[in-house]
């Protein structure tokens, strides 16, 4: 346990080394490739409290992160060419301020997470994992045949939209909002973890009839991780897409839901840094792999299988040792 | 709206999928019989398009191509087994998925790297091409009536297999108590690696047939293979019978729904809007069926009840 929190602290040090010293030196790529990072650890962190408190397996997560996406991209599309997003029956105008989009993102995402969790819920094993997938599917479709905002190709946004006080087109300034968001969320992810709920679901994990003689609703408590869950994807959603300044329809497909869950895994399930590790050492294994060979992906399928099969519990639990049960 | 367009539209959804049924009956007897979960289907469907498509490019036989495509399925299926899903039978849903899911990764940019990112070409044989003359004076595509037929033969064929010879009860078998069948003697290994060959080798002669319609190329497996995820769970995991229900239903909903829905829509909206809404509700349809009937019966159409 001791070393895992060393370790945590170590990573999140790093993660804001790396830009400081490429900031030095005046190397502006290597803070968009930490922004990216921050940004994918931050997806799934919202994956993990699913799938590894809640015992979730979301293979469809892509659906939040372009619910963010879309958020952020229709509210500055709409500001940008200074048309209401809707008039009946009140007017609601396009925005380009980061913390109204922002919250827009995680509301929208929620309400969706809630309505797929309702639904996706009633089942449990493969077809939970169908079933997500399905839904990812669903709003994949959609995005492509919905012309308004860009069908197949996409919303582009000519400039990053504002956040009080920090010019956000310097990289490193977006690089901390985007790290400091990472980091509270992660601190909330272990007050939740803590907390009679995250024990609760943990149980309901674990034990479902256990947890529910003693009177609580396992149902209910997975329900609210998975909303929880969804929520924070959506936020990296709308903050990818302001790294990008564009959305597209890539945003929901199911290789984005597998992407986000290679994340987790290949950090470590259940760890509160893992999702962290591992988008950090995709986006590595994507920068310097993708520099050597075009077919990059070969090493990574590689690596993903090595880990599953012999590094259970992930990067995190390879130097870390086991810490916590996961079944 | 004439009924010659409407029978048209039909012929095409049962060809979709019938052609839906080869994956998906391999992905459910692997899943049935032994319980994994398998992302890669999709890509020996496109090794097996390959293969046709090579093979076809130095032979110029169609027939051989076919043997072609359900030999490499199927070798590639058993080297996989062997080497990698073997050690997965045992561990959860989600190690299935990720080990799958990279198996994937390594397929694609494999086959990438070997044919390159453009796609290959198939012809169908002059003996299969051009239209027949149906009754009724109904012109319609002669290969995807012999789709038609080929598919509906394979699932008669399976469905014989699965019920009538030894390899089938042990199969079956299988699917209900893999210890109890250990126990009598049978190699339950053995029978895995067998199972995951048959369903590679159904999923190569998909591809190959299907490639023959649309383009060869890398990332052709994985829309097939989620609709085929989409059927089995539809049908029932584990059961061929779901699985043929499943994808007929799930072709003809595909096929019928993208045609009738912006005309249904036009009746009382106007042209353009009709086309886009209309449009993009029969592309989610068969994920709006998939979700009616999991909410109705969350254990698909013919399902073990849990």
């Amino acid at each position: 346990m001791m070393r895992e929190r060393y370790l945590n602290g170590l990573v999140l040090v790093l993660l804001f080394a790396v830009p400081l010293w490429a900031l030095i030196n005046d190397q502006p790529f290597t803070i968009t490739l930490a922004t990216r990072a921050a940004i994918f650890a931050l997806a799934a962190v919202g994956l993990n409290i699913a799938l590894g408190l809640g015992g979730l397996v979301s293979l469809g997560h892509a659906v939040f992160f372009g619910i963010g996406g879309y958020a952020m991209g229709i509210l500055a599309y709409h500001a940008q060419t200074y048309t209401p997003v809707m008039e009946i029956p009140f007017v609601i105008d396009g925005t380009k301020s980061m913390p109204v989009i922002w919250l827009v993102a995680m509301v929208t995402s929620g309400l969706a997470a809630l309505l797929i969790g309702l639904l996706s819920l009633r089942t449990t094993g493969v077809y939970f994992i169908m079933i997500t997938l399905a839904f990812g599917q669903m709003f994949y479709f959609f995005s492509i045949s919905w012309i308004a905002y860009g069908g197949e190709d996409g919303l582009s946004i000519y400039i990053r939209n504002d956040f009080p006080g920090l010019n956000t087109l310097v990289p490193i300034n977006f690089f901390a909002i985007c790290f400091t968001i990472l980091c509270l969320v992660l601190f909330i992810n272990g007050l939740v973890a803590r907390s009679p709920f995250g024990l609760a679901l943990n149980a309901a994990r674990q034990a479902p009839q256990r947890v529910q003689t003693v009177g609580l609703d396992p149902q209910r408590l997975k329900l609210a991780a998975f909303v929880l869950s969804g929520v924070i994807t959506g936020l990296a959603g709308a903050l990818f897409a302001d790294l990008n300044r564009f959305v597209s329809p890539t945003m929901f497909s199911w290789q984005t839901s597998g992407e986000i869950m290679i994340f987790v895994i290949l950090g470590g399930t259940a760890r509160l840094c893992g999702p962290v590790v591992g988008a950090v050492v995709f986006v590595m294994l994507e920068h310097a792999l993708g520099g050597l060979s075009e077919y990059w992906q070969i090493y990574l399928g590689a690596l993903l299988l090595l880990v599953v099969l012999f590094a259970r519990g992930g990067l995190v639990g390879l130097i870390a040792g086991r810490g916590v049960a996961h079944d | 709206m004439s009924t010659i367009l409407i029978i048209e539209q039909i012929l095409n959804g049962l060809q979709s999928g019938i052609m839906l049924f080869l994956m998906a009956a391999g992905l459910t007897l692997i899943f049935g019989v032994m319980g994994l979960i398998n992302l890669a289907h999709g890509s020996l469907y496109m090794i097996g398009a390959f293969a046709a498509a090579s093979v076809a490019g130095l032979t110029g036989s169609f027939a051989l191509a076919l043997i072609a495509a359900m030999a490499a399925a199927a070798l590639a299926g058993v080297l996989v087994e062997i080497i990698v899903i073997r050690r997965l039978y045992a561990t959860d849903h989600l190690d299935q998925v990720l080990a799958t899911f990279a198996l994937i990764l390594i397929f694609s940019e494999g086959t990438r790297w070997a044919f390159g990112s453009f796609p290959l070409f198939l012809d169908i044989p002059n003996y299969l091409s051009g239209p027949v003359t149906l009754p009724g004076g109904i012109q319609y595509p002669l290969y995807r009536l012999v789709l038609i037929c080929v598919g509906l033969l394979v699932a008669i064929g399976l469905g014989l297999l699965i019920t009538r010879t030894r390899i089938g009860i042990q199969i079956r078998a299988g699917e209900n108590d893999r210890e109890m069948i250990a126990a009598l003697g049978v190699d339950i290994s053995k029978l895995y690696t067998l199972v995951f060959a048959l369903g590679a080798a159904l999923a190569g002669l998909a591809g190959a047939l299907v490639g023959a319609i649309q383009s060869v190329q890398v990332g052709m497996g994985e829309p097939v293979l989620i609709l085929a995820f989409v059927v089995i769970v539809i049908g029932g995991i584990g059961s061929i019978k779901g699985a043929l229900i499943g994808s007929l239903l799930v072709g003809l909903t595909d096929t019928l729904g993208g045609v009738f829905l912006p005309q249904l829509f036009k009746l009382f909206m106007e042209p353009s809007a009709a086309q886009t809404s209309g449009s993009a509700l029969a592309s989610m349809a068969i994920y709006v069926l998939m979700g009616a009937i999991l909410i109705w019966r969350p254990t698909g159409l013919f399902g073990a009840r849990a």
